[in-house]
């Protein structure tokens, strides 16, 4: 390592040789590093996996416009749309198709654990507003009480959803009545909910008693293919004589509630600011090493200026410790921080894990935050003054 | 060898704090060091000796007066000048000041690449070169932690020496040594300034050293009283 470093330094590696002298230090300072990367690879995790989740149950439909009530922040959120927008919404020439979408949560008491399914019916008729997984199965969702279930929920065992097919399909009991799932799609669980069931809004009608089929949740709209989406939309909030509607876009629709979450909603400003907090901690951290090793060399400091030595001799040294302990401390933080979130991952069933790209962000932060923290650090060779060691 | 002398210094006056607690340290300096002599710097304590060493050895800014340098003016010098002046001159402080982390062999490297663009190899050799000849051959990879007090100061004279100063400048060196470090390290860099053609100024209130000397410059509140040149070296 030592050699390594006199290769791309061209000189002696004075850093390494500094920070390697006392080993405890050295020691101390990587796993408070690694710690700091743990703590960010951690919440970066959740908060990805959490953009995942609330993702995943757009990708269960094919719409170009959304119409939802005003308090909708998101899919399972806020009030309903009164049906009768989507007759509206269809005068206009570019609108080809629409549909309703309810959603509500069906409990499932299963023998070893009670789960909750986030549950959407769906008109069996329209498969073009399903994903072309759920649209293949669309057709099973015509028989009354037949349901479509998540495979990759949680508390429903992988064989068992596997063993799932319109020859062997799955009954149980829910709300009072029996239902039959022919078949599975994927989801997984999510922060909501344990996972998803779709069903015909005739199912989820007699299932949900208390909901109107005149006003479900959300109105889908297909387009004619080439229209101008945000054209319709500004059309479409010309016609609708509702003014509290929020007419978006699909795609809009899936981004403004991820970032309603991550943003506005007190679990993502938690873990963003669980990032900021595991930041903070690295530079402190950095900062904290970097500056007791200068002033515990400011007299070695001193005499190399003594010599003849310039500034950017000892901003070198310093920013060589930074990015040694960036680096070495990055590597124990990412294998640590990527077995913790698969720990979490199996334990929750969220998608939680390190991405090549989370990887390359917390190294690329870590290599620079650590830099910054020499660069401060630096401050304190000022008082390494040569004609004080006479 | 150039006639010129190294160091020209005249009317030269320097101040330490401000306002009312300003404080004369020396008063009207005028002296010159000839090429390769070795000189003495002697005086009471607190008489201006390592201010004057200070302000030679560019380590402090002139404030008023004379101080020519290898023939560059150090008075109104940017710091950039101050730093590549220093690196013709070799320092050796009471204290050793090794680098804790670095062995003797490092030590004197850094010493040797403070001159741009000296490849390692090179270094590392001249250091292994210039610790022999300060008796330490064996001792080449060892930490200063691991050298007696005398070793460590041996290991401060290669340093300095090893970049090939023109002017070596000690502030005494042997205080904190034994009598017997003490002679080893004096004998040290007389013999190896010598050989080099090397000018040296040194502080120092030791005897043995006075006798070997060419020149002993006296010191008094800031003052030079007196100035007497030897015969015979
Ligand atoms: N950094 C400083 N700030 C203020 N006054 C100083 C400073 N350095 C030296 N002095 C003062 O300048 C005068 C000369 O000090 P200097 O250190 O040059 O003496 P010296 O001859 O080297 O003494 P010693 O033999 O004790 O080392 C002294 O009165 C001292 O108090
Ligand atoms: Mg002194």
């Amino acid at each position: 390592m030592s050699r390594l470093l006199q290769r791309l330094l061209g000189r002696l590696p004075i850093g390494w040789l500094q920070l390697t002298h006392n080993r405890m230090r050295f020691a101390a300072a990587l796993v408070g590093v690694a710690f700091a990367n743990v703590l960010v690879f951690v919440q970066l995790g959740i908060m990805n996996s959490m953009g995942t989740a609330v993702l995943k149950p757009y990708s269960f439909f094919q719409a170009d416009v959304m119409i939802s009530a005003a308090d909708a922040n998101g899919l399972t959120d806020g009030g309903n749309v009164a049906r009768q927008w989507m007759l509206q919404a269809l005068a206009d020439p570019d609108v080809t198709d629409g549909m309703g979408l309810i959603i509500g949560n069906t409990p499932w008491d299963r023998p070893d654990i009670d789960i909750s399914l986030t549950t959407f019916g769906v008109d069996p008729a329209k498969p073009g507003f399903l994903a072309p997984e759920i649209a293949a199965e669309a057709h099973l969702l015509q028989v009354r009480d037949a349901a479509l279930i998540d495979r990759l929920a949680r508390g429903i065992r992988r064989d068992e959803a596997a063993s799932i097919r319109p020859q062997s399909p799955l009954r149980f009991e829910t709300q009072g009545r029996t239902l039959t799932a022919y078949s599975t799609f994927a989801g997984g669980g999510g922060f909501g909910g344990d996972g998803y069931m779709i069903v015909s809004d005739q199912t989820f009608l007699s299932l949900l008693p208390s909901r109107r089929s005149t006003a479900p949740d959300h109105i889908l709209l297909k387009l004619r293919p080439g229209a101008d989406v945000p054209a319709v939309v500004a059309r479409l909030h010309r016609l609708i004589s509702d003014p509290g509607l929020r007419i978006r876009s699909y795609a809009n629709a899936a981004q403004e509630e991820l970032t309603y979450q991550q943003t506005k909603r007190p679990t993502g400003v938690i873990f963003g600011f669980g990032v900021l907090i595991g930041v903070l901690v690295g530079l402190v951290i950095v900062y904290q090493v970097l500056s007791s090793d200068v002033a515990d060399h400011l007299r070695e400091y001193a005499t190399f200026k003594a010599m003849g030595y310039g500034p950017g001799f000892f901003f070198g040294i310093v920013l060589e410790e930074a990015l040694i302990l960036g680096v070495l401390g990055f590597l124990p933080g990412v294998t640590i921080g990527a077995s913790i979130l698969t720990l979490m991952g199996k334990v929750t069933t969220l998608p939680l894990a390190v991405t090549p790209g989370m990887a390359v962000t917390v190294f690329v932060g870590t290599v620079v935050f650590s830099a910054l923290s020499g660069a401060i650090a630096t401050r304190r060779l000022a008082a390494a003054d040569p004609a004080d060691l006479f | 060898m150039d006639p010129s002398p190294i160091v020209e210094i005249a009317g030269l006056n320097h101040w330490f704090g401000k306002d009312a607690a300003r404080k004369q340290a020396l008063f009207d300096i005028s002296l010159q060091l000839k090429r390769g002599s070795f000189t003495v710097l002697m005086g009471p304590s607190g008489s201006g000796k390592t201010t004057l060493l200070t302000l030679i050895g560019c380590l402090r800014a002139v404030q008023d007066g004379q101080l020519l340098l290898l023939g560059h003016e150090l008075r109104g010098a940017d710091n950039a000048t101050l730093v590549r002046m220093r690196r013709q001159l070799g320092f050796i402080f009471q204290a050793h000041n090794l680098h804790e982390s670095l062995t003797a062999r490092q030590n004197v490297m850094v010493g040797a690449q403070v001159h741009p663009a000296v490849p390692d190899d090179l270094a590392s050799r001249a250091a292994e070169h210039l610790l022999g000849l300060v008796g330490l051959a064996e001792r080449v990879d060892y930490l200063p932690a691991n050298l007696s007090g005398g070793q460590k100061q041996r290991v401060a004279v290669a340093r300095a020496l090893v970049g090939g100063p023109a002017l070596l400048l000690a502030d005494e060196p042997t205080a904190a040594l034994d009598k017997d470090s003490a002679a080893e390290v004096i004998d040290l860099f007389r013999r190896l300034g010598a050989a080099r053609g090397m000018t040296t100024l040194l502080v120092t209130h030791d005897n043995r050293i006075l006798d070997r000397a060419d020149r002993i410059l006296t010191l008094e509140d800031g003052r030079i009283v007196a100035d007497e040149t030897r015969r015979g070296h």
